[in-house]
Order: C-alpha cells, then structure tokens, then sequence
C-alpha cells in the first residue's frame, strides 16, 4: 500500500465521519473536516503529478501505466473478477489533480456559501462522498470499478441535486437526473458484458491489450460476432459510449443536467460542470485505443453526437433566462467539443492531436466553467435570484466578481491569451485535419458560445443603470467565497500556458503543441462578432432582444422550450410506460394472476358450501340416507356377485 | 312348539323391524324415537333367535347374539338418555328439530 | 460443533417463554434467544472457515441418526457454505424482528412464541441433509406464520393469512410429490430421503423430467416464482412488521434454497433440460414485479412487489446454471433477505408514527425523523443496486453468470433482466421523494419521534450486513464459492457425460 491510498481514502473517511456524527457532535466542524482531507488529497496529488511527469512515469520516452494498488474485490469466475486499484497513467494523474482542485476549490467556496445551512454537515458529506467516487473513477483500473464509481457519482450528484429536499422541484429533477443517467448506465452494463464476454477480463490493461492486438483471437471473435448487422464489437463500444453520453449529457440523454442546476451552485460548479460530466469524455479517453484501433464506426458515431451536442446546446444557451441554465447549455456544449475531438482523432503521433486537445479543453474547461459557476452563486447569493431580469448592473456592486466573470468568459469564448482559447484552438485544428464540416459547424459553435457568454455577462453586471438600493446592505461575499474565484481566475489565465502534449498524448509519446497563428484568425474573429452582437445588443437595457425574438417567431419559441425534448420523455414516461405497461402489470396481477387464484379458492368454498348443504343436521335425515345407501350397496353387492 | 313356520316368526319380526324404522323416521320426540331403536334392535333378536331355533338348533351363536344386543341396548339406551336429558336441560325441549346445531 | 444446538436454542426460549407472565420478561428472553442465536450463527461461521480449510469433504459438522428405520427417515444434518451464510442471515433478520416488536402489547408472549419457534423452522430446514426431516423443518416454518398475520396483522389480514397459508401449503404439497417420488424411485436402492445419496445417483432422466417441475415449482411458490406470486403482496403488506421481514427475509429464501440444494443439485439434467422455462418465468418476475411496483400506493405493497422482482434474480441465477449465476443468486438471496427486512422496518416504523402507509399522504418525512429517513433511503439504494451495498454485488453476479450463456434467448433474458434495474430505481425515487422529501403533507407528522434505541439498534444490525456484503464481498463470496462449486460439478457432469 503506497501513500497514494490516502488520496481516496481522506475524502472517504471525511464523508463517514461527517455523515455519523455530523448532526449530532460535529455541526460546525464538518465543513473544516472535509476541506482540511480534500486539501491534504490534492496535496498527494499534486505530488503523485510531479513524481509521474518528471520523475518515474516515462520509461524510454513514453509515458506507461502503473499499478501501486491493485486487488480482488469480488471473484466472478478464474479468469473474470472486479479488481479494486489505482491505475496511474497520463489522464488519470491530470483528472486526479483536476477533482481535487476544483473540490478544493469549492469546499472552501462552501464554507461560505453554505454558512447557517441546517445541513451543513450532510452537505460537507456529501460533498466528500462525492470527491471520493469521482477519484476512485479516475484512477479505476477495471471497467467493473468505473462501474461501481460511475454510480457512486450518479448517486452523490442525486444526493446533491436534492439537497434542498422540501422543494419539490428540486427533488424533481434529482430522481430524473438520476433515472436519465440510470438509463444510460444500462447501456454501459449491457457494453461491459459484452466487452468482458469476448476479452475474458474485466481489467483495462487486458482488454485494452486484447482488443488492439489485430492477431488475437478476442478481437476476431469480438468481430465476426455479429447482431442486427454490427459486430459485438460495435455493440459493446456503442452501448459503453451510451453511458458516456449519459453521464455527459450528449443528445438525446442531456435533459437532466439543466434540471440538475436545482442544486446548490457550488455543486453544480464542481459536479455538472467541471468533474462528473466529463466522466463520459474521459470513458472514452479511457478506451480510447479499442475505438481508435479496432473499430472507427464507433468512433464517427461519437464525433457525430458530439458535434451535434455541441452545436445544439450552444443554440439552447442562447434562449435561456436562468444565469444557471445558461452555464449548464454551455457546460453541455463544451462537453460536446470534448467529445468530437475525441471523435476526430486517431491513434498515435501527430494524428492523435483530438485526444490531446480533448483532454486539454476537458482541463482548461474544468478550470473556467467551474470559476463561472462560483461566480454565478456569488451572484445568485446577492440576489437571491436565478433570473436575468431581477440583474443587471452589478459590475459597481461587486467588483471581484465581475472581474472573475469576465474572465471567465474570455476563457470560454477562446479569446487569446486565455485558457480556453489554447484548447479550443487544439480542437479545431484536430476537426480541421480530420473532417471539414465537423469544423465549420464548430466554428459556428463557438462563435455562438461567446454571443452567450457575453449576453449573460452583460445582463448581468450591465443593462441596468444600477441595482435597487434595498440589498445593498451585504457584501460581495466572505473571503472564503472570494479567495476561489480569485484563484480560478489566475487559473484561467495561465492554465492555457502549459505543455499539454509533453504529458498526454493517445499513445504516450510526447506530442509538440503548435498554434498556427494563420489558422486562428477565423476563430478568433468569430468569437470577436459574438461579443460585439452580445455587447450590442444587451450592454444597454433596450428593446433589441424583444424584437429580434419576435421576429424569429415560431423558430425562437421552439428553441426557447429546448425543441420540446422534454415534454417527449415525459410524454413516453409518464404516459406510455405508466399507462400502458406499468398500470396493465399491476392490473393483470390484481385482477387475472391473483384473480385466478382466488377464483380456486372460490370454487372450493362454493363447491363446499353446496356438499355441506346435505348436512341438514337432522338426525332422521341422516338416518334415511343411511337406510337409502345401505340398501343402494346391497343391491350393487348383489348385483355384482350375480345374484340378481 | 314347532308348527309355527319359520317364515310366520319372520313376518313378525320383518314387521316389526319396519314399525321401528317408520317409527324412527316420523315421531320427532326424542324419547319414541329410542324406543322405536329398541324395536328394531328386538326384531333383529327375534331372527337371530328364530334362525338359531330353526337351521342350527345344536348351536347357541344366535342366543349369544342376542343376549350382546341386548346388553348393547340396554348400555345404548342409559347413554342415550343421558343425552336426552342434558339436551333437555340446554334446549329445553326433546324435539329433534331443535337440535340441528350439528351442520356446519 | 453441534448443529443441533441451532434448533435446541430456539426452542428452549419457545420452553421457557411458556412458563413466563411479565410482559418485559417475555421480550428480554426473546431477546437474549435471538441474540444467543446471532453468536452461535457467527462462531459457527468461524468455525466453518477454520473446518474447511483443511478438509475435504463436502459438508461439514455432519450428523446422522435414525429416525424411522422402516421408512428409511434420517435425522442428517451437515452444513456447507450455503449453508453457512443462511444461518446468519436467518440469525440476523430473527434479532432485528425480535427488536423491532418491542412494542407489540396484544398477546405478546405467544407473538414472540411463534416467532421464535419460526426460526427453530428455518435453522431445521438450512441444515437438514434429509429430505423428509428439511419437508417436516418447511411446514414448521410456515405455519406459525398464518398465526402472526391472522392474529397481529392489520388489513385484510384475515384473507391474507389464509391466502398466504394456502398458497405455501399447495407449493409443500407439490414439494411432498416430488420428495416422494425421489424416495420411491431410491428405495430399491436404500438411498431413503438422504440428499447427498441422492445426489450421486444418476436419475434415469424420464424420472428427473417428472420430480423435477413439482420440486422445483412447490419451492418456487415460496420463492415466489411467476405466476404464484400473488401470496407476496397480501401476505406481507398484512403481516405485522416482525412477521414481514421474516417472510420476506427468510422465508422466500428457503425457497431458493431448496430450488438449488434439492431440486437443481439431485436433478441437474432436468434442470437443464427446463433452464430455458425457468429463466423465461423469472425474467417475467423480474419485469412484471417492477413495472407492478410502479403503480402501488402502499409502501408494503411496494415492497413486496419489488421482492418478487428481487427474488426472480435468484431464479433467474439458479435456471442459468453457470457458477457465476448460481453464486449469484445465493449472493441475492443474503442480499435480498437484507435489504428487505431494513425496507419493512423502516416501512413498519414510519408506519407506527404516521399511522399510513399511504405514499399520497406521506411526505417531507425526513424532515421529523432522519434517521429513519436516512434507513429507508439507504435500503432504497441497496434495493437499486447502489454500489457499496449489497444487492449491486449479487445483481451483478448474477448478470456476469448469466452473460456466460451465448445462447440468444438467454442473452435476451440478461438484457432484460438488466433492464429492471432502470425501472427499480424509478420506484424507489417515487417512494423515496414521495414519502421522505417535499413539504410535510399533514401537520400532526411534524411531532413525530424518530427512531427508538430497539429500532436503531435492529437497523444498524441489518445495515451492518449489507455493508459487509457490500464493501467486502470477497468474505461473504469465499464462503459460498465452494460449496456452489460442489453443486456446479454436479451440474457439470452432463457435459462431462458421466
């Protein structure tokens, strides 16, 4: 057992020890508990990065994998079992010390945020618990653990969502974030059977190995296999990918996540926008080669669903008048960048530039969006409302935030010189080499992405001329809501600065970081339109949005109810499976299956009843019948000894 | 003594037998009714006599029949009355339409 | 070790309860029973390990006496991890009844009376080697059962409890027919009732294909196979809480017990033979009872509907015949036998308070009594396959089990099965928001007490439980894995055509 151990353990031992005697003994010392481990684990963290990235992780110039933990949880078969470890690779590391930092980030953001919370301590729990199932996803070195850890995640992001548990919409949308994702990790379980039947293993490594290995007889049997015209293959990556796309809310399975911003915005920030929903990107990151090498056709399909996600979501935001609901589009937009970089890219060298930038984006995003949404709760907790109306012109009012936000937004917009700009810029050149429509719809994309953004940006600390006087009385927020922000900020800053590719790369070699200065002005440009469009049309408070969404009509109403995917769930949830499979089943169980068996027990209580009818209870009835019968055997005694 | 055809003795006591029954079947006392069981139970005696006397007259298996069903009877007649007079005592009556509480 | 002591101890409290008057005597010798019987389950479990390592035999801790020498009848016992692990799981859920009856006022020595001697019944059954004396151990088991609805329910309990009793007697009958055509089909042999002869024997398999469906099937009733599962929802919504979580606990799994230890072990070429009926039934179990579940508005009905669909994964692991499935379905049924008796204590608790068990007119419970809340969500999120608790080790078990079957029916079964997990968790979160979270519906619930400390203590034994199989499935999966090796090598011989 190495130290690296502590890293889930810490957040573990946080979530017990807070969630037993929170309530009780440690009310207030909860939040101090949970950030004090967190903080420690990204200690480790940052520790395990630097031991990996410059000391022991490369061996001949690539960076491999390895296994300080690793043991038998629970035994299936000789060869298939759920192995609980750590896998230390490229993306593990940068994912390790991502969770760690934004929960850090925003345990400290808590403690201020959540101050006087009745839960306090259950928060602080769940947020640990949280962190916990996030880390020991990213470091899992068997599909079943991802599993395992998947739905622990699902489970804590449920809990969270529902934190404010009296309001019903809130609880609302945890059991449908939770059953939406649910659906999706069907599609994952069904993938994983069908991954572990033809590899024989549930381990990365093994199936990773045996699925790229063009000669071995896995792969062969995994293709020749074949149902409703694709391979097993396929199937299993299709249906792994489903739960991907579930947790990462890609179209069609997306409607939860802005449902999901009911939680606390600290949790949004930490789960639904920087850690929990890239678990998908990162699932497939994590299998990349087996898509990259071994089956391309399922590899389209992600770029596919991504691109159109992104494209999708980014529309959406654009219509959205909760500040949450923006970020949440936006979060579900970036997401889908992540994801078709992937898409686009191939395994190996130069070609393999999509998983860089993919990984890249998913680091520089986590950093942004996560800043954006600490943001937004400051904001939220100043005005006590999610709205864009009840906004506007609190630039004056609290300085550090608007500052922080505008940031931000130039990071997501892909402004130079900041994070996002960098990552996005991989994305693009990777789409550009790989597929050219995929690449116009992505420039569009973004140039949209920063018209949202900015619109948002303006409603919220411009428009206005000044804010009503009557919430002047409290701050901008405790120093432990600010500090955060201060620090994602330089975060967003710098964070495009560093040399990806010198650490990740598809294949583990070290991969060059270029920007071509040529191929950005396109971009960059667009992004530029969509801050003036924003700036013009929202800086002031006027009548221009009004009117340009009359004129739109019918296209902008669709587009403002998210092309009614919502009412379509609901409407096969509510009224297909309720009416017309649930509410038969307990019907026919109620009335034909149970229905039957009374009607045995009927019959013989009525046949009963009729026999018992000749009991008359008297006593010279009786007695004829017995003459009647003693007679009737005499005759048939005679009769049959022939007699008569 | 035996100028008296077995078949006259059968006659009586087949007559018997059937006052008995039709005794049995119709009074609703009781009391008659025990007594048409003792007539029964005397005509079946009256045979096994008469069948004794008549086809076996070196054995005496039909006098000893008869002295059992007369024990018999007089033992079945004390319990009967025993239950006629507790059934009395509960129902206030010997009338065997009252005590029907037997079915179900 | 001797195994009779797990049928003398109960039984001496049955004894003793009889000649005792207090009230609180009562309970505290129900008790001290229950509890006595918790340390000797789990010094027998040590023990077992600790045997086993160094032996090779099949069953452990035997014994066999005569009985009746003219019928061939034995009193044999023996215990192997099967076993092992249904005593304690028998031991636990029997303490967390006794505790969570505390305040049962009606007749309340003859209530722990029968409850007491309704574990003496599961303990005989678990360890019987002997076909005749585990048939005598069932009926024991089922009988005071009818006693505890009809007297203690609530509801309809009248009609439930003759429901319940009926139903169990006809799946005991069938189970009757099909011992004694064993024994009869043996006696030529000498083999009697004796399981582990029989086991050997290869059956002519015209002789399995006709025993097989009446044991199968009569141990399937209490398993609540589909479609004689109808018992279920009345007998358990009716029952009182302690008498819940036994049947649902307990006595569901001395069907599945008996569908893998009897029927599939003595018979595996049949068994084989009907695989492809019983996994088509109990993939219907498994759907039908949770789409079901969907539309009930009483917490007890709810749950009773979802452990038919619980209890079909057992089924479903047994009718798939591979070694993950059938470890499978013995990990279901600890699993299961868990996490529902937490969901009927924490159902009869909250109905204790509300007086409802009316998901409309519950709500915002959480609020006035967390811990019971926190109970209740937990046993919501074992029973949805949550990992870290126990009923995701035993789904996924048997999922892996049954995927090993290529051929498409049972992979379309698999998949179906998988499936139910969607629909679980839709019911589970209607349950949970409905009667937990939201505002408090009524305002006399706002006075409502939380948990007491029988109550907390029945819950964290019951807890306790589902976390160990939960976080360290490997102790509870080491236990079992041989004793379902010797039960596969059986089934294997087919294939091996011995």
């Amino acid at each position: 057992m190495t130290i690296l151990v502590l890293i889930l353990l810490l957040p573990f031992l946080s979530f017990v020890v807070s969630g037993i005697w929170g309530r009780s003994h440690l009310k207030n010392l909860s939040g101090s508990i949970g950030t004090t481990s967190i903080f420690a684990a990204f200690i480790i963290s940052c520790q395990t990065a630097y031991q990996y990235f410059f000391i022991d992780g490369m061996i001949a110039g690539k960076y491999v994998a390895q296994f300080p933990v690793n043991f038998h949880w629970l035994q299936f078969t000789p060869d298939l079992s759920i192995n609980i470890g750590m896998m230390i690779d490229p993306i593990s590391v940068m994912m390790l010390l991502v969770v760690t930092f934004i929960s850090l980030m925003v345990h400290i953001y808590s403690l201020g945020y959540m101050k006087g919370e009745e839960r306090y301590a259950t928060y602080y729990s769940f947020l640990s618990l949280f962190t916990f199932s996030m880390l020991g996803l990213v470091v899992a070195t068997n599909i079943f653990q991802t599993y395992i850890f998947w739905e622990l995640v699902g489970v804590s992001s449920f809990l969270l969502i529902g934190f404010y548990y009296n309001k019903p919409s809130a609880v609302a949308a945890s059991k449908k974030a939770f059953i939406v994702t649910r659906f999706a990790d069907l599609g994952f379980l069904a993938g994983i059977l069908i991954l572990s039947y033809y590899s024989g293993s549930l381990d990365f490594k093994e199936i990773i190995s045996r699925y790229t290995d063009l000669s071995s007889p896995h792969l062969q049997s995994a293709i020749t296999a074949s149902f409703m015209g694709a391979s097993a293959l396929t199937w299993g990556l299709v249906l792994v990918f489903v739960g991907g796309a579930g947790k990462s809310a890609m179209f069609p399975l997306h409607v939860w996540l802005p449902d999901a911003m009911e939680g606390p915005t600290p949790v949004s920030a930490l789960i639904h926008a920087a850690t929990m929903v890239v678990a998908g990107v990162f699932l497939v990151a994590r299998l990349f080669p087996i898509f990259a090498i071994s089956c391309p056709a399922a590899l389209h399909l992600v770029a596919v669903v991504g691109i159109f996600s992104s494209a999708f979501a980014a529309l959406i935001a654009c219509t959205q008048t909760d500040i949450k609901r923006v970020l949440a589009y936006s979060t579900m937009s970036q997401i889908g960048f992540m994801m078709f970089a992937l898409g686009v890219s191939k395994y190996g060298s130069e070609s393999g530039l999509g998983y860089m930038a993919s990984m890249f984006h998913l680091f520089t995003h986590a950093i942004f969006k996560a800043l954006l949404f600490l943001c937004a709760g400051s904001v939220i907790h100043f005005v006590h409302s999610n709205e864009m109306k009840d906004m506007g012109g609190l630039n004056k009012l609290m300085p550090i935030t608007h500052l922080a936000f505008l940031l931000g937004c130039l990071a997501i917009a892909g402004i130079p010189p900041f994070a996002g700009f960098f990552s996005k810029e991989e994305i693009l050149t990777a789409a550009f080499e790989h597929d050219k429509l995929i690449y116009y719809v992505a420039i569009i994309t973004a140039g949209l992405t920063s018209f949202y953004m900015f619109r948002l940006f303006f409603s919220i600390f411009y428009s206005k001329k000044s804010f009503s006087e009557k919430i002047n009385h409290h701050s901008e927020g405790t120093f432990t809501m600010l500090l955060p922000q201060i620090i994602l900020a330089i975060g967003s800053i710098l964070a495009g600065f560093i040399p990806f590719g010198n650490y990740i790369s598809s294949d583990g070699w070290v991969l060059e970081n270029h920007i071509d200065w040529n191929f950005s002005i396109l971009p960059i440009s667009l992004s530029s339109i969509g801050i003036l469009i924003a700036g013009f049309f929202f800086y002031k408070k006027s009548d221009r949005p009004e009117n340009i969404s009359l004129q739109l009509g019918a296209l902008y109403s669709l587009v403002k109810n998210k092309l009614y995917i919502d009412e379509v769930y609901e409407f096969v949830t509510k009224k297909l499976i309720f009416r017309f499979i649930a509410r038969p089943a307990a019907w026919i169980d109620r009335n034909l299956i149970d229905g039957s068996i009374n009607t045995i027990g009927k019959a013989t209580q009525v046949f009963s009843l009729t026999t018992s009818l000749w009991q008359s209870g008297k006593v010279q009835a009786y007695s004829i019948w017995f003459l009647v019968g003693t007679l009737g055997v005499l005759l048939m005694s005679l009769h049959f000894l022939q007699i008569i | 003594m035996n100028n008296v055809p077995l078949i006259h003795i059968l006659f009586v006591s087949t007559a018997l037998f059937f006052i008995g029954v039709y005794g049995f079947f119709t009074r609703r006392n009781l009391i008659t009714m025990l007594m048409s069981v003792e007539l029964i139970l005397n005509s079946v005696n009256i045979n096994f006599v008469a069948f004794n006397k008549y086809l076996h007259p070196e054995n005496h298996d039909g006098l000893f029949f008869s002295f059992f069903i007369i024990a018999i009877a007089a033992a079945e007649a004390a319990v009967a009355i025993a239950i006629i007079i507790n059934l009395y005592r509960s129902h206030r009556s010997i009338d065997v339409e009252d005590a029907n509480e037997l079915k179900l | 070790m001797n195994l009779n002591l797990l049928i003398i101890f109960p039984l001496l409290t049955c004894l003793i309860l009889l000649f005792v008057k207090d009230n609180k005597t009562i309970k505290s010798i129900a008790l001290g029973g229950a509890v006595l019987q918790l340390i000797f389950s789990i010094l027998l479990f040590v023990q077992y390990r600790i045997q086993i390592a160094h032996s090779s035999s099949k069953m452990i801790f035997e014994s066999n006496t005569t009985w009746f020498s003219t019928l061939n009848i034995n009193y044999h016992i023996g215990v192997d991890g099967i076993s092992v692990a249904m005593i304690l799981l028998t031991a636990f859920v029997v303490l967390a009844g006794v505790l969570v009856s505390w305040k049962v006022e009606k007749m309340t020595k003859e209530f722990f009376f029968l409850l007491t001697l309704l574990s003496a019944g599961a303990y005989g059954f678990f360890i019987s080697l002997d076909l005749f004396s585990m048939f005598f151990f069932l009926e024991v088991a089922v009988i005071p059962k009818y006693l505890l609805i009809g007297i203690w329910g609530s509801g309809k309990k009248e009609y439930s409890a003759n429901k319940l009793a009926l139903m169990l007697m006809g799946g005991s009958a069938l189970v009757l027919v099909g011992i004694l055509g064993l024994y009869y089909y043996s006696s030529s042999k000498v083999y009697g009732f004796d399981l582990m002869s029989l086991s050997t024997q290869m059956i002519p398999l015209d002789k399995q294909l006709i025993y097989f469906p009446f044991l199968f099937v009569g141990f399937g009733v209490f398993t609540a196979i589909f479609p004689f599962h109808t018992w279920v929802p009345d007998g358990h919504s009716s029952a009182p809480t302690a008498a819940s979580m036994f049947l649902a606990g307990i006595s569901m799994k001395l069907g599945g017990y008996g569908c893998l230890r009897v029927a599939t072990f003595i018979m595996p070429e049949a068994a084989h033979y009907y695989s492809p009926y019983i996994v088509i039934l109990s993939t219907i179990a498994i759907l039908y009872g949770a789409f079901a579940t969907m539309m009930q508005k009483d917490l007890k009905y709810m749950n009773a509907y979802s452990s038919v669909s619980h209890c079909g994964f057992v089924l479903l692991g047994i009718g798939m015949l591979t070694p993950a499935s059938i470890n499978g379905a013995v990990l279901q049924m600890i699993s299961h036998g868990l996490m529902t008796a937490l969901f009927f204590a924490a159902i009869g608790m909250i109905y204790e308070r509300a007086h409802t068990r009316n998901v409309n007119e519950l709500g915002g419970l959480l609020k006035v009594m967390p811990f019971i809340g926190t109970i209740f969500i937990l046993a919501g999120l074992c029973s949805l396959g949550l990992p870290g608790l126990s009923g995701f080790v035993a789904e996924m078990t048997v999922f892996i089990g049954s995927w090993a079957r290529p051929e498409k029916l049972y992979r379309i079964a698999t998949i179906l099965s998988c499936a139910s997990i969607v629909v679980t968790a839709v019911y589970i979160l209607r349950a949970t928001g409905s009667t937990l979270m939201g505002p408090i519906k009524n305002n006399s619930f706002s006075s409502l007490s939380d948990a007491k400390w029988n109550e907390n203590f029945a819950s964290v034994l019951l807890l306790a439980g589902i976390l160990i199989l939960g976080m360290a499935p490997f102790v509870v999966n080491d236990l079992i894995a041989p004793a379902t090796n010797n039960i596969m090598l059986n089934i294997l011989r087919i294939s091996n055509g011995i």
